[in-house]
């Protein structure tokens, strides 16, 4: 994505700092069960909490009087709920540019037309893997012939289609055989994104990262497909970050780009900044937008750079990745405030070299059928895990 | 393809995977595609503007001429940008 952030907000007038993106997380409800989802762990019991198709009408307009002007609609599956169209319907005329990301379970011909005449301008499908076997293994259900199906029928009725393949340890070596299904398929975009470690991906961690060797070999075959194919499919490679030495901004900087608001209303600077212990999560119910995002404290609690610690707050690099994500430096190195430990500089850099030794003396499981019997079992996203997860955790704190 | 699109002959307009907007909060023009957006300076808006219908470079560089006529390296900065543009896919030849 290209968009350009704005500095730190102190050397910016308030209007500049404008929430480009709104991210809608219309439900937690999905009939996949990937085990890299970015979800939270504990799901809700049920939808009675979600936002109303008013409220959500409300959330967008406000946020497009604040500047807003792309607008996600993800989840969850987001075609869980019947009124998508009208919410795409009433966004287009609101002035954004409406993306909808799915993993094509619950879409049928008859929606993508009421999509396309919505005026929706840009429509993701997901894929689990790039054979039926494989997909069915890590979504949970045997839906790849139906993605094909949709992914044809968006292509012809003309909405702009990006495919996305997520990676993990046990489908990275389809890389090439994924590539060459999306060209076949005339896709225009696809998104080869490798898991980031958040949620059930990383409760699964152990399971999902690939080895140094593995990425390597993907990022080969990816580089081999753009220089001989010939194809015009645009193609986006994203690495996992713990095999870089510099971390990724959290959200293209914190409280400076996206506003994410969940199913129930609470309204985030990021997907997964829940976790983060000793914050208060504002929520539309109570709070305006506005007010949300220009004097929450939890919008300026990472804002800019005045909050960093060593050695972040005397970095000649702080404006470049603004000391990285905080979810990750939470989950790493237990103190959100602290410099996201992908950093080469971070003193608690060894947690993640320790993860990635870890990765890579695993054996590489073989690309078939037989690949994978890790010595843990993936944990899959449903609810029933999640009550697990939650049972466990309400034992160890009690 | 849109690289191929050869500024002497062909003619050519945003591209239809592209949407110019004014944005009233940011007080300037962006161009929205699938997931992410530019900013525009107001010179590459006015440009763009004008790409909105089928156009050649000559004709494009000849009407802003005849708006800003004191711009003396106005053809030269045109060309600038639109081989950006080109090179960015904003722009595309009318026929592909």
């Amino acid at each position: 994505m290209t968009v350009k952030p704005p500095a730190d907000k102190v050397s910016i007038p308030e209007r500049a700092l404008v929430p480009l993106w709104l991210l809608a997380e219309l439900t937690y409800a999905c009939p996949l069960q990937c085990p890299y989802c970015s979800n939270p762990l504990e799901l809700p019991r049920s939808r009675s909490s979600e936002l109303t198709t008013e409220q959500w009408l409300d959330v967008m307009q406000q946020a497009r009087k604040l500047g807003a002007v792309q607008l996600g609609f993800s989840g969850g599956e987001p075609l869980v709920r019947p009124d998508v169209e009208l919410l795409v319907q009433e966004g287009s005329k609101m002035g954004f540019y409406c993306n909808l990301i799915t993993s094509a379970l619950g879409l049928t011909t008859e929606r993508i037309t009421a999509f396309k005449n919505a005026g929706l301008n840009h429509l993701q499908i997901s894929f689990q893997g790039s054979d039926q076997e494989t997909n069915a293994r890590f979504g949970g259900s045997d839906s790849f012939v139906h993605k094909l199906a949709m992914t044809k029928e968006v292509i012809r009725q003309g909405i702009p289609l990006g495919l996305n393949f997520v990676l993990h340890r046990h489908n990275i070596h389809q890389v090439a055989d994924f590539l060459a299904l999306a060209d076949s398929l005339g896709a225009e975009f696809v998104e080869l994104a490798n898991t980031q470690y958040y949620a059930w991906a990383m409760h699964n961690r152990e399971q999902l990262l690939p080895s140094r060797q593995q990425l390597q070999d993907a990022e080969a075959a990816t580089n081999k497909f753009r220089d001989t194919s010939g194809s015009r499919m645009k193609v986006f490679f994203v690495a996992p970050d713990y095999y870089d030495d510099r971390p990724k901004k959290c959200s293209n900087g914190w409280g400076t780009t996206f506003i994410t608001v969940t199913p129930d209303g609470d309204v985030l600077p990021c997907q997964s900044a829940r976790i983060i212990p000793g914050l208060e999560f504002p929520n539309i119910h109570t709070q305006t937008l506005r007010d949300i995002w220009l004097d929450s404290k939890l919008f300026q609690r990472f804002r800019g750079t005045a909050w960093m610690q060593e050695p972040c707050a005397s970095c000649p690099e702080k404006h470049i990745d603004l000391g990285g994500c905080r979810c990750q430096a939470f989950m790493l190195t237990g103190d959100a405030a602290s410099t996201d430990p992908v950093c080469s500089l971070s003193p608690l850099h060894h947690v993640v070299t320790e993860i990635t030794d870890a990765a890579n003396a695993q054996t590489a499981p073989l690309p078939s059928a037989q690949s994978s019997t890790p010595a843990r079992p993936l944990l899959f996203r449903n609810t029933g895990n999640s009550r697990k997860l939650s049972a466990k955790k309400e034992t160890s704190t009690s | 393809m849109s690289s191929t699109l050869d500024f002497a002959r062909d003619t050519f307009k945003i591209n239809p995977r592209y949407r110019l907007q004014w944005e009233d909060a940011q007080q300037c023009h962006v161009l929205l595609y699938p997931e992410g957006l530019v900013k525009l300076s107001g010179t590459a808006a006015e440009i763009l503007g004008r790409c909105q219908q089928p156009t050649r470079a000559a004709e494009l560089i000849a009407a802003l001429q005849r708006e800003y006529p004191a711009a003396d390296t106005l053809a030269d900065d045109v060309m600038e940008f639109l081989t950006h543009a080109r090179q960015q896919e904003w722009i595309k030849r009318t026929e592909d």
